[in-house]
């Protein structure tokens, strides 16, 4: 369930996300409001937490990076700290399912305490990048605290966009205009004024990919807070953003990817029997198509981008080879930037050294493709050449049969 | 005929000087594409690649070269401010193909390039070419063959792909254009594709488009409205395996899940020749023509 998500973000939109309580702190440095809370990583550290935040009731969150935590148990009311440590207790080290985590869960390690607060409003607050019109968009609605998806599916006219100019910001007119879209009245008016506009701050100067606050809470004093924090950071301006490379949570990743993404490789474990390796995401996403299309299914999308030298495809093989059910290998390359006879080279020195068994067939084409071939020819390996990418499908799907 | 580059275009390379600038330059020359420089910031002066002239700025090579192309090589976090100074020195034609320019960067180049004449193609692409007149940019040449398809894709070997069935098939291409795959782009299916239907030289054409956001749908309600000409389209990432969609926001903006399946639907509704394997691009276009 969260393949084709990572698949998207993978060749599209790489982000890193973050966990509540980092996106929190993010949110904090730029004066948006938020709770007060303590990270807890023991039971026994959550009652001393729960006193020292002070307030009649807190709330025990557990820190994944999946949604819907609610829903799986993981976010609890505590009316004292010792109920409070009971939560910790039982939501530390549980495996939490929710609707995003498909049904193998996550581990929690952590939960973060908050206090609790009476709440008279829930709002909906997102940002991002719009694709279609190239600009920034904050989106707000009323139906905050819901599942936001359905609220755009059934009522979408409770959903209200605002692009914002980038040359001139969010200026407090264009906060007011989603402010009154949002029916703010008094005192809270007031306050959310610079919450609007500290939080598209936050979201350009950490280069965030998305940023969602659901809910965005009006406190019955007329307080307003991000109760929730959703933040994905642009994994291309992290090198200038030291501090929240070290937020990443290798952890929440799959291991295979995590291995892979140390050497630029984008790779994402799917469930067939046959390992790709192509260059360029989008004929990755063609190869797995015209592997189904002749009958076989992919193990895994591998985009060896444009750039791959020998270690690279080393490093590939390896990762495929690390799933079990690879039964076959398809190396699908129409080299631009990538020539054939480095491919070729990666190719006969990682089946060497890896003493490679199963059936790999390679379909090269594009620049130095006769150097290529000869390289495999010379190799004295047992590769099959594919002629076409059709061809090259046909034969892998065979070969496993 | 063909769009965006031919034989008239004045090319000059920024980051001319590094490995990949220095190589692809050479590569477009062989090809030959007319260049007339290349930009360096610090190494102006130097001659590289024969007698090619290095500037420190894009306004000291258009004012020296008339240059009215730009191929940039500038890696990632000075990349955006390569594509500011190609505009700010009036340059008509931006081709950038560096990969990883970060999206927020994009966001003010995007804005930026509205108030000025030039068309930005990429970032994060193959370039374009022009068979038989001009190549800019990192596709493999000798795949190519001079004729009457044009070619939009936002991904780059799937157009070598496109581009290799058709030739293999004695079809030529007009031009072909990768527009690049990231969220946001300089120029778009619909930009293109308004090109190819005036430009005379081009018979048919191939559009490339892959899974997530709304570009295509857009291109096929255009492709209904503005284009006679035939087009075949394929969208890659059919068989990605069904599952939630690109995240809350993303989903209620393209409102829509920008799957395959539904682009495909959409494109064949809008009058577009659809094939379902990229291997049957080549065959359908033949019959197309």
């Amino acid at each position: 369930m969260l393949k084709m998500r990572t698949l998207f973000n993978t060749y599209k939109n790489k982000s890193m996300k973050i966990h509540e309580y980092q996106a929190k702190e993010i949110l904090r440095k730029y004066n948006v409001s938020v709770p007060n809370g303590i990270l807890v990583s023991k039971k026994s550290e959550a009652a001393k937490a729960a006193r020292k935040i002070g307030t009649k009731v807190v709330v025990v969150k557990a820190q994944i990076h999946a949604g819907g935590r609610g829903k799986g148990g993981g976010v609890k009311l505590a009316k004292s700290p010792k109920e409070a440590e009971k939560h910790a207790g039982n939501i530390i080290g549980m495996t939490l399912v929710t609707p995003q985590t498909g049904p193998e869960g996550r581990l929690v390690k952590k939960v973060l305490i908050e206090e609790g607060m009476s709440i008279a409003k829930e709002l909906y607050m997102g940002i991002l990048v719009d694709r279609q019109t190239s600009q920034i968009l904050i989106m707000a609605s009323e139906a905050g605290g819901m599942d936001i998806e359905e609220v755009a599916a059934e009522t979408p006219e409770k959903i209200f966009k605002e692009a914002v100019d980038p040359v001139i910001g969010v200026q407090p007119f264009l906060a007011r205009k989603i402010a009154f879209s949002l029916n703010i009245k008094g005192a809270a008016l007031k306050a959310i004024i610079p919450f609007i506009i500290n939080l598209y701050d936050a979201f350009v100067k950490e280069d965030c990919s998305m940023l969602e606050i659901n809910p965005l809470v009006i406190t019955s004093d007329d307080r307003v807070l991000a109760l929730d924090a959703k933040v994905d950071i642009d994994d291309n301006a992290l090198y200038r953003h030291k501090d929240t490379q070290d937020c990443r949570d290798l952890d929440e990743e799959d291991p295979l990817e995590v291995e892979a993404s140390k050497f630029h490789l984008n790779y994402i474990k799917l469930d067939g029997n046959i390992g790709c390796m192509v260059n360029g995401a989008g004929l990755a996403m063609g190869t797995m198509d015209i592997i189904k299309l002749s009958g076989g299914e992919p193990a895994n999308f591998l985009d060896v981008g444009g750039g791959a030298d020998e270690e690279m495809i080393e490093n590939g093989f390896r990762i495929i080879l690390s799933d079990p059910a690879v039964k076959g290998i398809f190396i699908n390359i129409f080299g631009g930037i990538l020539r054939c006879d480095i491919l070729a080279r990666g190719v006969v020195a990682a089946t060497k050294k890896l003493k490679i068994k199963i059936p790999v067939v390679v379909r090269m084409e594009g620049t130095n493709m006769e150097e290529g071939h000869q390289i495999l020819k010379d190799s004295g390996l047992n590769f099959s050449i594919g002629h076409g990418m059709k061809d090259g499908a046909q034969k892998v799907v065979k070969a496993i049969k | 005929m063909s769009i965006l580059v031919d034989e008239k275009t004045r090319l000059i390379t920024q980051g001319i000087t590094g490995r990949e600038g220095m190589f692809h330059t050479e590569q477009s020359m062989k090809y030959g594409t007319r260049v007339v420089g290349g930009v360096t910031p610090g190494k102006g002066g130097q001659k590289v690649l024969g007698n090619i002239p290095v500037f420190n700025t894009v306004k000291d090579a258009v004012t020296s070269t008339k240059a009215n192309a730009t191929m940039i090589f500038v890696p990632p976090p000075f990349a955006s401010d390569a594509i500011l100074e190609a505009a700010d020195a009036g340059i008509a034609l931006i081709i950038c193909i560096t990969e990883g320019i970060p999206v927020g960067d994009m966001v003010n180049v995007y804005k930026y390039l509205q108030s000025t004449g030039s068309r930005l193609v990429g970032p994060n692409c193959p370039g374009v070419i022009s068979p038989g007149k001009a190549k800019i940019g990192i596709m493999p040449a000798h795949i190519h063959k001079k004729g009457n398809v044009g070619i939009i894709s936002r991904s780059g070997t799937l157009t070598y792909e496109a581009v290799g069935q058709l030739t293999s098939l004695g079809i030529g291409q007009s031009t072909c254009v990768g527009i690049g795959g990231d969220p946001i782009i300089g120029s778009r299916f619909i930009d293109i594709l308004g090109l190819f239907q005036k430009d005379r030289g081009t018979k048919a054409i191939c559009m490339i488009g892959e899974i997530g956001g709304t570009a295509e749908d857009e291109a096929a309600y255009y492709i209904k409205k503005h284009v006679t000409k035939p087009v075949v389209g394929f969208i890659a990432g059919q068989t990605a395996p069904p599952g939630r969609r690109m995240g809350h926001a993303g989903a209620i903006i393209s409102g829509g899940q920008g799957t395959a399946e539904e682009k495909m639907k959409v494109m064949k509704r809008c009058g577009i020749k659809v094939v379902k394997s990229p291997a049957d691009l080549g065959k359908t276009i033949q019959k197309a023509l």
